[in-house]
C-alpha cells in the first residue's frame, strides 16, 4: 500500500517533476476482513460454550441442593455431628462435619507432604540447579502430575498403608486410614507446587538477587532471605492452588481412605471425605429422589464453595505478586 | 602537600580551566609516584570471556584510595563486564572466565582459597537500576550487616548510612515503610545506604544515575563526593558530563573488531588517566573523538 505512491513516483520521467499527486485518494476507512471475523466467531463461541456449561453445573448444584434443604435445615446439615445416610440406628442424621472433617484431616496431611517438598524442590531448581539440570528436572517432575490418580490410590492402599502399619503397628493403622491417602495425596500435589513456585521464583528479578550478593550475602541466604519472600505471594498461591486439588481429589481417598463419616483427628482412623461419599452415594447405594440422593448435591455444592473460594484467594495473592516489581 | 593538590584537582571545575599538556603530562608521571602506596586495584593484563570470546581483552589500570575513578565508552565495550570483575560478580554468570591478575591490596583477588562472599562485603556494589528489596527501608539498610553477622546497634546503622547517603530526612519518618514506596532517585540512594551500611572499602556503581531525573542524578553526584572522604570509588557512566564532574581518574574503553571475517569484536582499553586530561588533552585520537561526541 505505502509502496505504490513511491514506485509510480519513481517511474515518472525527469521532466515531469511537479506537485505530485496521489493517484488514488487516500482513505483511512476500515476495510471489512472476513477472515477474522470468522475467526472471531468461532473463538467466541469456544468460550461462550464453556462458560455456560460451568455456569449451568453450578446451577442444577444449587437447584437441586436446596431440594435437600427443604428437608434438612441449614442449621442442622453445618451444626448436627453425625452423617448416616445409609440407615442403622441413627438414620436420616446429615450433619456434614464429620465429612468435612475427613476431607480436611487427608487435606491438611497431603499439604504437611507436599508444602516442604514442593518448596523444597522449586527452591533447588531456580536458586541451585545447574541450567542443564533444571531442563531435564522440571519436566520430570511435571510427569508426576500425568499419573493416574487410581493408580496413586491403589499405591497408597497396597504400598503406603503396610509401610504405615510396619512401622506405626497393625493394631493402631487401620486398613483404611486418613494418614495413607494424605501422604500419597501430598506426592500428587508436589508436582503443582513445586512447578508454580518454581515460576514464581524464577520470575524474581536477577538484580535482587545481585544486589544481595553484592551485600556479602552466601547462597543461602540469598535464597532463603532474598529470593524466596520476594516470590511469596506467587508460592501462597501456588500452595492454595495445591490445596484446593488435595480438597477436590476423590480416586486417592475413595480407595484408600475409607468410608466411615467420623469426627477425629487420628490420622490412622477409617474416615470418609465429602468427594468419597458422593462417590459412594453416586454408585448405587442411593434411591434417586430420596433424601440421600439429594445430599450428594448439597455436599457438592459446599465442595464447589470450599474450592471456589480458595480459587479466588489464589487469583488475589497471584495478582499481588504480579504488581510487585 | 598531596592531599591539598588531589583537593584541587577534584573542586575545579574541569572542563572551564584550561590545561596546560606538559605540565599535566609531568604531572601525572608525579601523581603515579606519589599514589603507588595506595593503590587499591592493580589490574593486569585481564581478560573476559563469555565463552569462547573475550568480551574486554588485556586491560591494565591502577585504581588509587579515595579517588572516584570513571569508566567510559561506547555501549557493549564491556565497562559493565570490567566493573563486576572487581567484587568477583562475574562468578555468578557460569560462562564467564577472567584472565589475568587483579590485586586487592596486594591480594590476588583470584586466587585459589579467596572467599568472593569476603570480596564482597569489602567491595559493596551498586547497579544501573534501583533494586530495593521488597522489604522496610529499616530491614534493606540492615540486610548487610545481618547476612555478615555484624553485631552491630541496629537503628545507629540504619541513621547513619541513610545520613551518608543523604536520604535520612526524606525517610526518617518511613523507616518502616515498603521501599518500594520511594521514589526512583530514593531508591537509589537507599541502594547506596545499604551498600554504605556494611562498611565496606570500595563501591562499584553501575551508571546509578542512568534511569534517574537531573536532580536525582545531581544529588547522587554530590553524595559521591562526599563519599569519596571515606570510601574509594568505581564508577561506569555514559554520561561525560558526569564523568568530567565528579571523578579524578578515567578509563576510555572502545570495541575493536576482533575477527574480520566474524565480524566479533571485544573491549579494550584505550586510554587511562586522569579526568582532566582525558577530556582536555588526550593522547588517542580515539577518545578525543569519543569525549568530544564524534563517535558513538
Ligand atoms: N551474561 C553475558 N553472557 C554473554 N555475553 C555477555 C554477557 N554480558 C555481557 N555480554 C557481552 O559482553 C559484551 C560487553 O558487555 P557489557 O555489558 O560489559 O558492556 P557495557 O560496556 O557495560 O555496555 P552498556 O554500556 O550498554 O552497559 C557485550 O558484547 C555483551 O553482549
Ligand atoms: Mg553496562
Amino acid at each position: 500500500m505505502h509502496s505504490e505512491p513511491q514506485t509510480s513516483a519513481a517511474g515518472m520521467p525527469a521532466a515531469a517533476a511537479g506537485p505530485e499527486l496521489p493517484s488514488q485518494p487516500l482513505s483511512l476507512a476500515g476495510r471489512t476482513r472476513r477472515g477474522e471475523r470468522v475467526i472471531l466467531g468461532l473463538l467466541w463461541l469456544c468460550a461462550a460454550v464453556s462458560i455456560f456449561t460451568t455456569v449451568g453445573i453450578v446451577l442444577v448444584l444449587f437447584v437441586d441442593a436446596s431440594d435437600f434443604f427443604r428437608d434438612v435445615s441449614i442449621w442442622k446439615f453445618f451444626t448436627d455431628t453425625a452423617w448416616r445416610p445409609f440407615g442403622g440406628v441413627e438414620q436420616g442424621r446429615f450433619g456434614v462435619l464429620p465429612l468435612v472433617n475427613g476431607t480436611l484431616l487427608v487435606t491438611a496431611i497431603a499439604m504437611m507432604v507436599a508444602v516442604p517438598l514442593g518448596l523444597g524442590s522449586a527452591i533447588y531448581l531456580s536458586e541451585y540447579a545447574a541450567p542443564r539440570a533444571r531442563r531435564v528436572l522440571k519436566p520430570v517432575l511435571e510427569l508426576l502430575a500425568g499419573v493416574p490418580t487410581v493408580v496413586l490410590g491403589y499405591f497408597a492402599l497396597t504400598f503406603m498403608t503396610p509401610v504405615l502399619r510396619a512401622i506405626f503397628g497393625t493394631s493402631t493403622v487401620q486398613i483404611f486410614n486418613a494418614a495413607s491417602a494424605g501422604i500419597v495425596m501430598g506426592i500428587m500435589i508436589v508436582p503443582t507446587i513445586a512447578s508454580l513456585s518454581e515460576d514464581a521464583l524464577s520470575a524474581v528479578p536477577q538484580g535482587l538477587r545481585e544486589s544481595a550478593y553484592g551485600l556479602g550475602g552466601t547462597k543461602r541466604q540469598v535464597a532463603i532471605r532474598v529470593v524466596t519472600p520476594a516470590a511469596l505471594s506467587g508460592i501462597v498461591a501456588a500452595v492454595i492452588l495445591g490445596m484446593g486439588r488435595a480438597i477436590g481429589e476423590t480416586m486417592i481417598v475413595a480407595i484408600a481412605a475409607g468410608n466411615l463419616p467420623k469426627l477425629t483427628a487420628n490420622p490412622f482412623d477409617q474416615i470418609q471425605t465429602m468427594t468419597a461419599y458422593i462417590v459412594q452415594a453416586v454408585g448405587g447405594e442411593a434411591a434417586r429422589g430420596s433424601l440421600t440422593y439429594e445430599s450428594i448435591f448439597a455436599v457438592g455444592a459446599l465442595l464447589f464453595l470450599m474450592t471456589f473460594a480458595l480459587n479466588v484467594l489464589a487469583q488475589r495473592f497471584v495478582r499481588r505478586y504480579r504488581e510487585v516489581y | 602537600m598531596d592531599s591539598a593538590q588531589s583537593q584541587a584537582v577534584r573542586q575545579r571545575p574541569v572542563l572551564d580551566v584550561p590545561v596546560d599538556s606538559r605540565a599535566l603530562a609531568h604531572h601525572t608521571a608525579a601523581e603515579h609516584s606519589k599514589l603507588a602506596s595506595d593503590l587499591v586495584f592493580d589490574v593486569r593484563d585481564v581478560t573476559v570471556r563469555y565463552g569462547v570470546h573475550p568480551a574486554i581483552r588485556n586491560v591494565s589500570l591502577q585504581i588509587y584510595r579515595h579517588e572516584i575513578t570513571a569508566l567510559i565508552g561506547p555501549s557493549g565495550c564491556g565497562k559493565s563486564t570490567f566493573i563486576r570483575c572487581f567484587n568477583r560478580m562475574n562468578d555468578l554468570i557460569p560462562s564467564a572466565t577472567v584472565e589475568g591478575t587483579i590485586t586487592y591490596h596486594g591480594q590476588d583477588l583470584y586466587a585459589k582459597g579467596v572467599d568472593p562472599v569476603e570480596v564482597r562485603r569489602r567491595i559493596g556494589m551498586v547497579f544501573q537500576k534501583p533494586n530495593p528489596f521488597p522489604k522496610s527501608v529499616r530491614e534493606n539498610i540492615l540486610f548487610g550487616p545481618k547476612v555478615n553477622g555484624m553485631e552491630v546497634d541496629a537503628d545507629e546503622v540504619v541513621e547513619r548510612s541513610l545520613r551518608r547517603a543523604a536520604l535520612w530526612d526524606e525517610v526518617r519518618n518511613k523507616l518502616n515503610d515498603s521501599a518500594y514506596s520511594l521514589s526512583g532517585g530514593q531508591q537509589q540512594r537507599l541502594c547506596i545506604a545499604r551498600a554504605i551500611a556494611i562498611d565496606p572499602d570500595v563501591i562499584l556503581m553501575d551508571e546509578p544515575a542512568s534511569a534517574l531525573d537531573p536532580i536525582s542524578t545531581g544529588r547522587i553526584e554530590d553524595l559521591m563526593r562526599e563519599l569519596q572522604e571515606r570510601y574509594t570509588i568505581v564508577i561506569v557512566t555514559h554520561n561525560m558530563q558526569q564523568a568530567a564532574r565528579v571523578s579524578d581518574r578515567t578509563a576510555f574503553f572502545t570495541t575493536e573488531v576482533e575477527d574480520e571475517a566474524s565480524d566479533f569484536r571485544s573491549g579494550k582499553l584505550v586510554e587511562y588517566d586522569f579526568t582532566e586530561k582525558i577530556f582536555k588533552n588526550p593522547s588517542d585520537r580515539r577518545t578525543e573523538d569519543y569525549v568530544t561526541g564524534r563517535f558513538g
